[in-house]
């Protein structure tokens, strides 16, 4: 049956009653304004008139043999199910008991004998309007319903793609806890982790401004800047930089990224972190003491690259120190009676708990007992580390595809960084990626880095910058070597570090040479070469590192000068 | 309640306005229903069946009121009491009544028709 879409269309309404002198006289008043009549002489014919010609509304005597009015109006609003059709009684009845039993049973109003035909009109227009406005809210509803559903079948195939470009990464290490509800990239929250070339990792905690659609979609870069840049060995200080621009770029105004990126480095037992707009993070050291490392950046994409600031606090750890960060979506949740979980009882929760296992397990065992009957809203992501020896992490996932076997294996070249270049500018990931070009060698990224990186920062800090490496040995220290570094770097002035990379095939493999000679003044390094290999003092460790993955390590000239012999199979 | 004409004229002139050419249908049919609505009231009392007698009678109540015949009206409403309270004797003097009342009523319809 065509449902008419106007008030002004005719309808189809369907007449019961038993006296035909009644029915006649209302189908005439009926049919006069236009509207079509069905006529029924009693219950049971009305609703089988009903089921046969589906009219838009009903008008119903009270008292009819074989059904009375209202055990019709009962099946005839229950065959009409979702639909409205108004059902108005008509009758003679004024007993307020029996009319309030017709709209009990389903009725909608009442029409007294006899029939006034201003009021019959004016009443078969108003019902009309409330059938027209239900069906409405119906069809609505029904679109709304379905473009829900709709719109969760496509956020899952969004997920889909999402979880292709920012796959878990390395989140599953040993050494990392984290929770995140299953569709929290639509909260706007991200959280990635990807295993560095020369060990250790990069994690960002993100938390974008808003929900849906448009907060998941500013993801999409970032893993695959975070993802790329981290595998080609870009430090966390480019990667920020590199993300920060790409969402200035793409985000409209007001919309930007809270925070939180990692580096972490297991082999030298150290930690930098940026916060930009996240809750405070807190270090929980297994010796019981709490570092808070709050907020000190703007979120990301908010400033142009000019004004953006890189920088980070490099935090000495030790094995079984925890590294908390958690989005405000904890901080934010609810008791039933309102109350917010808040910082304080986060920090309570943190208190006597050591190692990423137990920390994690007693904040959200906290979150969830103060959320009590309130369902937890899954809206947060909660993540912690646990900083351990390196040689527990050897089964990071290794994401690197190989490569195919052709490209340059025979060759040598030359590269010298200068003065305020050597300053602002790291060299690694460009002479990882021309190394890389040798076909098969990319399946040992992680050791070429490593040799890379570790004469990169002899010449460059103890040859070029004459930081002493015993500074290192304390914590004091430590802090006053990286800030007397940055000092330092900034006023590089008649200074160069050049390096000399060259390659050569075998049956095999190959033979990879790198020279990393720096304008500094050299050092006895006799002296040092005579230590022996396990003399684990800190500062020692990189050329004890130097010496275990190379064929040959030699010091040349004044000590600065520093030449790696690395053979390599196919393996 | 004497003070009810046998037929309302205002409601009369409106039903001939609102039927036009049905109007002597709807006059005929009201007459032929009401006679064996009649038949079946007096059933009811010979059978004492209270319920028939009170759905008849209510029906019968509910026409005459709107065809415009307002007596008649009036007393199958009263006889729709009795019968509802169970005085059926009442009921049925009532009947006699409303026999009288409509061949009254049949007979002013019938002038109103062949005029």
């Amino acid at each position: 049956m065509d449902e008419p879409l106007t008030e002004q269309a005719p309808l189809t309404i369907l007449i019961a009653d038993d006296s035909d002198t009644d029915r006649l006289i209302l189908g005439k008043l009926i049919s006069r304004q236009g509207h079509q009549v069905v006529g029924a002489v009693d219950g049971q014919d009305a609703i089988e008139k009903f089921e046969q010609h589906q009219p838009h509304m009903v008008l119903l005597d009270v008292m009819m043999p074989r059904l009375d009015g209202m055990a019709a109006a009962r099946e005839i609003k229950r065959l009409a199910g979702e639909r409205l059709v108004p059902i108005i009684f008509l009758t003679s009845i004024s007993d307020a008991k029996t009319l309030a039993s017709c709209l009990e049973s389903g009725g909608d109003d009442f029409m007294s004998k006899p029939y006034n035909r201003v009021i019959l009109e004016a009443k078969v227009k108003a019902f009309n309007r409330m059938r027209l406005m239900h069906r409405t809210l119906s069809e609505q509803r029904d679109l709304i319903s379905e473009r829900n559903r709709q719109l969760l079948s496509e956020q899952q195939v969004a997920k889909r793609v999402f979880d292709n470009v920012a796959h878990s990464g390395c989140l599953d290490s040993p050494n990392l806890r984290y929770h995140a509800s299953p569709l929290s990239l639509f909260n706007g929250d991200v959280l990635f982790a990807c295993p560095r070339p020369a060990g250790g990792m990069h994690i960002l905690i993100g938390d974008f401004t808003g929900h849906g659609l448009p907060a998941a979609i500013g993801a999409m870069p970032v893993a695959e800047i975070f993802y790329g840049m981290t595998s080609k060995g870009f430090g966390c200080g480019d990667v920020l930089r590199e993300i920060n621009q790409k969402l200035k770029r793409i985000l409209p105004t007001g919309m930007f990224c809270c925070a939180v990126f990692i580096q972490a480095d297991f082999h030298l037992n150290q930690l930098r972190v940026w916060n930009g707009g996240l809750p405070d993070a807190y270090l929980q050291r297994h010796s019981g003491e709490r570092l808070v490392l709050p907020s000190s950046h703007l979120p990301l994409g908010v400033l142009s690259t000019e004004r953006f600031a890189a920088d980070v606090d490099v935090i000495r750890t030790e094995p079984g120190d925890a590294l908390f960060v958690a989005t405000d979506g904890l901080i934010e949740a609810e008791a039933p009676n309102g109350q917010m979980f808040g910082e304080e009882r986060l920090v309570t929760a943190l208190d006597d708990h050591r190692g990423s296992e137990a920390i994690f397990q007693s904040v959200l065992n906290a979150a969830r007992v103060f959320a009590g009957d309130r369902e937890l809203q899954d809206d947060f992501t909660v993540f912690c580390l646990e900083m351990v020896d390196e040689e527990a992490l050897d089964q990071l996932p290794d994401r690197l595809l190989p490569s195919a076997l052709t490209g340059p294996s025979d060759w040598q070249c030359d590269y010298e960084l200068n003065d305020t270049t050597l300053g602002k500018f790291n060299p690694l990931p460009l002479l990882l990626h021309i190394c890389m070009e040798v076909p098969g060698l990319r399946r040992r990224a992680g050791e070429v880095y490593t040799l890379l990186s570790e004469l990169y920062t002899n010449g460059l800090e103890h040859g070029i910058l004459k930081l002493p490496s015993a500074w290192k040995n304390s914590p004091e220290g430590f802090g006053q070597y990286y800030a007397e570094r940055e000092r330092r770097m900034a006023a590089i002035e008649g200074h160069h570090l050049r390096f000399s990379l060259s390659h050569r095939p075998s049956a095999d493999g190959g033979c990879l040479t790198i020279r990393c000679r720096d304008s500094g003044e050299g050092f006895d390094y006799q002296h040092l070469m005579a230590k022996r290999p396990d003399d684990h003092q800190y500062a020692g460790r990189g050329i004890m590192l130097l010496r275990q993955l190379s064929t040959s390590l030699r010091f040349l000239g004044k000590g600065n000068e520093v030449e790696v012999v690395y053979d390599w199979q196919y393996g | 309640m004497v003070d009810k004409p046998h037929l309302d004229e205002e409601a009369l002139a409106e039903l001939r306005d609102v039927m036009e050419d049905e109007f002597d249908v709807l006059i005929e049919t009201y007459l032929s229903d009401s006679a064996d609505r009649i038949n079946t009231l007096h059933r009811a009392l010979v059978a004492e069946d209270n319920e028939m007698f009170t759905k008849s009678i209510h029906s019968f109540k509910g026409s005459s009121i709107n065809i415009g015949a307002p007596l008649l009206g009036e007393l199958c409403l009263r006889a729709e009491c009795a019968g509802r309270n169970g005085h059926l004797d009442e009921a049925g003097q009532v009947l006699d009544r409303i026999e009288s009342e409509f061949r009254t009523v049949s007979d002013l319809f019938q002038r109103l028709l062949n005029a």
